[in-house]
This record gives structure tokens, sequence and C-alpha cells, in this order.
């Protein structure tokens, strides 16, 4: 990679961490608009110039640096704040949002599977941490047991439908995802409509409800979920980048494009289409897990069809396929409305906009996904 | 010559039109065989058919002696018959390099170990298959060995014609099927892609391949064998010289009556 590129990434990324950190400091609703305007500003320059381009392939042809920076400087902007519980909140549900977004690319963004019930896989891992915290099983399993069942009900549900064309598994997971909501709110061994407690995570006899104080420093225990959020973020997507850059993600895209000339190169459309919505659904349904310990608390109002419409959102705006998009559009998605109190009510209003804009000027997001490049790999 | 492929009183109907009406064919292994026919005349439907992209209405079909019909697409690759379609079947937003290794399903390791984890062993496999699909396509023109991280949409027809060949021969298919590859090209193009398919030939002497098309100086440069289709039926058959003796042959190409 060459060096007039690497500098002026490493400065959009400077640049990119030291905006989030004023957002989510900043209360006065005044400096918030400004500081939007400055970040839309700054993206439409940055896009039109060529470092934009630079950047782009910077972080395409990168290894595994640029990751590596992100969750340093995620873990710096944690730090400054150290004490603010809200603050850190927002960071680590922009974590475990962006961790439910890389499911929803494995699926949608490679394989072409439309899912529209990320939320109700989000909630079955979310209710699998309520019901086996309370049995004292080990925080780690929990996360990968909500994973798995989040998977294995996602390969159940669709199986039957898989043989069809793609709109109608698109229709099943709509119904699962209504059907999913009404589920829990009648069920009373699951709370009802008033839902369950969860158990805080627990990692190598350490709570991580408990907050601490370090060389002086008040820490807000939301500190370690923010950790928590980021090391799992940074793993998923480490493996979900090698996956793209495989054999594996040219069959899913091969299947993606036109799955009969798929079928006539050997490629069996049916197991790969399972295939990314079990993967897809295992991290989605970890990312929920993970949510509803830091949440302590979950209903089935957290798991309804708007929550999945908002997670498809920040696929499309960001860019459908690119995993490096992600964070910057949960930022869009989850951190600007929260700080933004004076729309509120019409967030969703403003997203369905948003989204209509993105895809009429930008059908491909806001950061298209690049064309996969193995370059550097075989000339190293 | 050893027998290859052979079809037997292959159908093919839909509702009541009948696409292709018991075709027999046989297809000696290592010969270039041109099916040529009016539009209409079940040329594609008949590749469909081997395929299994169309199942037959009846008759059977069988490569190395074993029955092969009614199996679904992807057990026919694996069998080892590979095809290029008329109007292109290629990745538009992958690179040339993505595109070809699709065709590669019968040689690549699609474990998560081998694909996420251990990277290192995933390079050396990388770099294998990167000199090979070079290969593969310098032996077409060196010119697109060196987009071969290009992305397909910037290449011209006659180049994403060759990357469709190269998809079906990485494969190392026992019979290759060419469903009109010069649609779209012109003479010019069309005589350069022909000496390309009879470099094709020259280096993989035991491959069959089954070629369509409309053009009979096509078909006198390339094919050692001509079968002639019309309304789903063989009408001729034999070398070029023999077919177009034929007198509907001639009167359906050459104008003559």
């Amino acid at each position: 990679m060459n060096e007039l590129r690497l500098w002026p990434s490493l400065a959009i990324l400077g640049f990119a961490a030291a905006w989030t950190l004023c957002l989510l400091i900043v209360e006065d609703q005044w400096m918030i608009w400004a500081s939007v305007a400055v970040a839309a500003i700054a993206v439409f320059l940055i896009a039109r110039a060529k470092v934009g381009a630079g950047l782009g392939a910077s972080l395409n042809a990168s290894g595994h640096l640029f990751i590596g920076l992100v969750a340093a400087l995620v873990i710096t902007i944690a730090a400054v704040i150290h004490d603010g519980h809200f603050q850190l909140m927002m960071l680590a549900s922009v974590l475990i949002y962006g961790l439910v977004c890389i499911g929803l690319t494995i699926q949608f963004g490679y394989a072409g599977v439309i899912n529209f019930a990320g939320a109700a896989f989000f909630g079955i891992g979310g209710y699998t941490a309520a019901v086996l915290g309370a049995i004292g099983i080990p925080s780690l399993l929990i996360l990968l047991a909500g994973g798995l069942l989040a998977a294995l009900v996602g390969g159940l549900i669709i199986l039957p439908i898989l043989r069809t064309r793609g709109h109608y598994s698109a229709l099943i997971t709509i119904a699962f995802g209504l059907l999913f909501q009404i589920f829990l709110e009648v069920n009373e061994t699951l709370g009802g409509p008033q839902g369950l407690k969860v158990e805080g995570a627990r990692v190598a006899g350490w709570s991580l409800l408990d907050g601490f104080s370090l060389f002086g420093y008040e820490v807000s225990f939301y500190f370690n979920y923010v950790l928590l959020a980021a090391a799992l973020f940074t793993l998923a997507f480490v493996l979900t980048r090698n996956m793209e850059r495989s054999w594996i993600g040219i069959n899913l895209d091969a299947v993606r494009e036109d799955e009969v000339g798929a079928a006539v190169f050997g490629i069996n459309v049916v197991a790969w289409r399972i295939f990314a919505i079990m993967v897809g659904n295992f991290v989605i349904g970890i990312a929920g897990a993970l949510f509803a310990m830091m949440q302590n608390f979950i209903a089935p109002s957290n798991f309804t069809f708007s929550d999945s419409l908002l997670m498809l959102s920040i696929i499309v705006i960001g860019g459908i396929g690119n995993l490096w998009a992600l964070l910057p559009a949960a930022i869009i998605v989850i951190l600007i409305p929260e700080k933004l109190q004076e729309i509120g009510e019409y967030r969703i209003l403003i997203f369905a906009i948003l989204v209509a804009l993105v895809l009429r000027f930008r059908p491909d997001g806001l950061f298209p996904r690049p064309v996969r490049q193995f370059k550097a790999e075989v000339e190293r | 010559m050893t027998l290859l492929f052979s079809s037997k009183d292959v159908t093919v109907k839909f509702g009541g039109l009948v696409a292709v009406h018991a075709l027999s064919v046989n297809i000696h292994a290592g010969r270039i065989t041109g099916l040529i026919g009016p539009n209409g005349s079940g040329k594609t439907t008949f590749f469909n058919a081997i395929t299994g992209l169309c199942p037959l209405t009846s008759g059977y079909i069988a490569l190395d002696g074993k029955d092969i019909s009614g199996l679904a697409p992807r057990a026919v690759y694996h069998v080892g018959i590979t095809r290029t379609f008329q109007r292109s079947r290629l990745c538009l937003s992958l690179s040339v390099f993505d595109n070809v290794m699709v065709g590669r399903q019968n040689g690549l390791q699609f474990g998560l170990m081998e694909n996420l984890v251990r990277r290192g062993r995933f390079r050396l496999d990388l770099v294998r298959h990167h000199e090979r699909v070079a290969a593969l396509l310098n032996a077409f023109s060196p010119d697109l060995a060196n987009r071969i991280f290009h992305p397909l949409h910037s290449l011209n027809m006659i180049d994403r014609r060759r990357i469709e060949v190269c998809r079906a021969l990485i494969a190392e298919p026992k019979l290759l099927l060419l469903d009109e590859p010069s649609a779209g090209m012109t003479p010019d193009e069309t005589r350069e892609f022909m000496d390309d398919i009879l470099k094709v030939r020259e280096n993989n002497p035991q491959m069959s391949i089954i070629i369509i098309e409309h053009e009979m100086e096509v078909m006198r440069r390339v094919a050692e064998h001509c079968i002639v289709l019309n309304h789903g039926r063989k009408v001729s058959e034999g070398t070029f010289e023999q077919i177009v003796r034929d007198p509907w042959v001639q009167e359906a190409y050459l104008g003559e009556a």
C-alpha cells in the first residue's frame, strides 16, 4: 500500500473518531445540529475528492490494520468519556447494532437473502440470555447459545420456502417477525408484555455490571460493555471480511447475482442460502444476547418489526455488502436521532426520507461496496 | 474413437409445443461438433436438457456410458459438462478472476477453517489458482490476463465471451457446450473468437465440444462433425462437406434450390 494513500486515510479515521466523541459529549441541540452539518459536508467533500477513493482502496487492501485501529479508537473514545453512563451506553449500542448488521450483510449483502425479522432473531438471542442467565450459565456460553438458537430457528423457518424464489423467503421473515412478537406477548413463562429481567454478563468471575475506579477516575460499568461489544464486533468483522475474501464469498456472490448460472457451475444454491441465513443469524443472536445483558431487562416491545426495518436501513444507507460502511451508518441511524431529542417522534419519518433519498441518488449506499480485490494478497 | 456422450430419442415438450423431437446424437471424445439450425429449431433447448435446466419429456442422455438424464444442473456439472450461454450469465459486479473461479467448484475447499481462519493456507491456494486463471486468460489474450482483477462490467463483448469460456474450462470438463458464442459479435470478432476456440481444442485434446452456430463460415472452420436441426428434428448429419450437399441445408442456408 503506498504512503500517499495511507496518511490521508489515517487522517480521515482520526477526524471521524474525534467527531464521534464530540457528538457523544455535546448536549446543546444547536451544537449537535452543527456537528451533523459538519459531518455531512465532510463526507460529501471526501467522497468527491481523490482521498475518498484512496480511503476505500486502503481499507480494501489493508489486511486487518484498519479494523484494529477502529477498535483502538472506539476504546479511546470510551476511555475519554469514562463515567458518562448514557454516552457509553449509546456507544455500546452502536457497536451492537453494527454487529447485527454484520449478520444482515452476510445474508442480504452477500447471499442476497433479505431478512425482515432481524429484530426477532435479535430477540431470540435476548430471551436466551434472560432464560439461561437465570439458571446461572456462564455469560460467554450464553452468548454462544443465543447465536446458535437464532441460527437454528432461522434455518428451520426458511428451509421449506427456499426452493422458491427470493420474494417468498422475504415474506416468511416478515411473518415470523410478527409472530415472534405476538408469541412473546402471550407467553407468560417468558414474562408476557412486561418482559423479563436479564442477569448482567460475568466474564472470568468479574461482573460487567460493576463500575470501577482506575487511576483515580470513576469508570462507568457501561465501559465494560463497550469493551465486550468492541471485541465481538472486531472478531465478527475480521472473520466476515475473511469470508468475503475467500471462495465462500465468491460463491455467495454468485448465488445472489445469478442462481441459474451458479447452479450450472455446480453451486448448491439452496445450501449456500441456508448457510448465509444461519451464519448471519448466529451473529445477530449473539448481538441480541449481549444487548439483553447490557440492558438488564427486555420486553417484546424491544423487538418489533420497525426495529427490523431500522436494522435493514443501516445496511441500505451505508452500502449493501460493505462492512466498512456499517459503523458510520449505525451512527447515522442509532446515535444521531438519540442525540437530537428535538426530532423525537419524527425519527422514523426522517429515516424513511433518508432511505428514499439514498436509494434514489446513491442506490449502492453512501459508501458502496468495492469490487473484491485479491491483488494485494497475490502480489505480496 | 471412443464414444463420450450420447442422447437417445430425447424429446422436450413445452405444453403442446415440441421443442426437441426424438433427437439421437453421438459425440466422440476430442471432437468439435457443430449444431446448426434456424431460430427455434431446438438447439438451446437441447443444451438446457443436457444441463438439467429443463426436464426431458422422454429419452435419455449418457456421458461415458452412464445415464445422466434428469440430473440437477449442479450434478451435471460434477459429472463433467460445462457450458456457456447465448445471453451471458456472468456476474457483472465481480472481477474477471472471481467470475472464472465460479467455475472451479470441483477443485476448491469450502470449509470455514480453510477460508476464514487459516489464511496463510488460503493464500497459497489463491496464488495457485491465480496462476491458473492467468494462464487460461493468457491463452486467449495477454491483454485480458493483465486485467484479471478488473470488474467485469468494464469489459467488451468478446472479452466477456472469453471469460465465459474460461469459466467453463477451468473445471476441466469432458464436454464443453458453447451456445452461439459469436452472437452479437462483428465478423472480425467472430473470426478472432473462432481462432480462440481452435486454440482451446489444441490445448485440451481429450475434451469434446458442441458448438451452436448460425454462421456457415464458422462451421466450416471449426466443426469436424455437423448436425442440422429443424423444428426439433435432426434433418442432416455428417462432415461439413456432406451436410452442405444436403438439399434442405442448401435451400435454408445457401439459397440454392
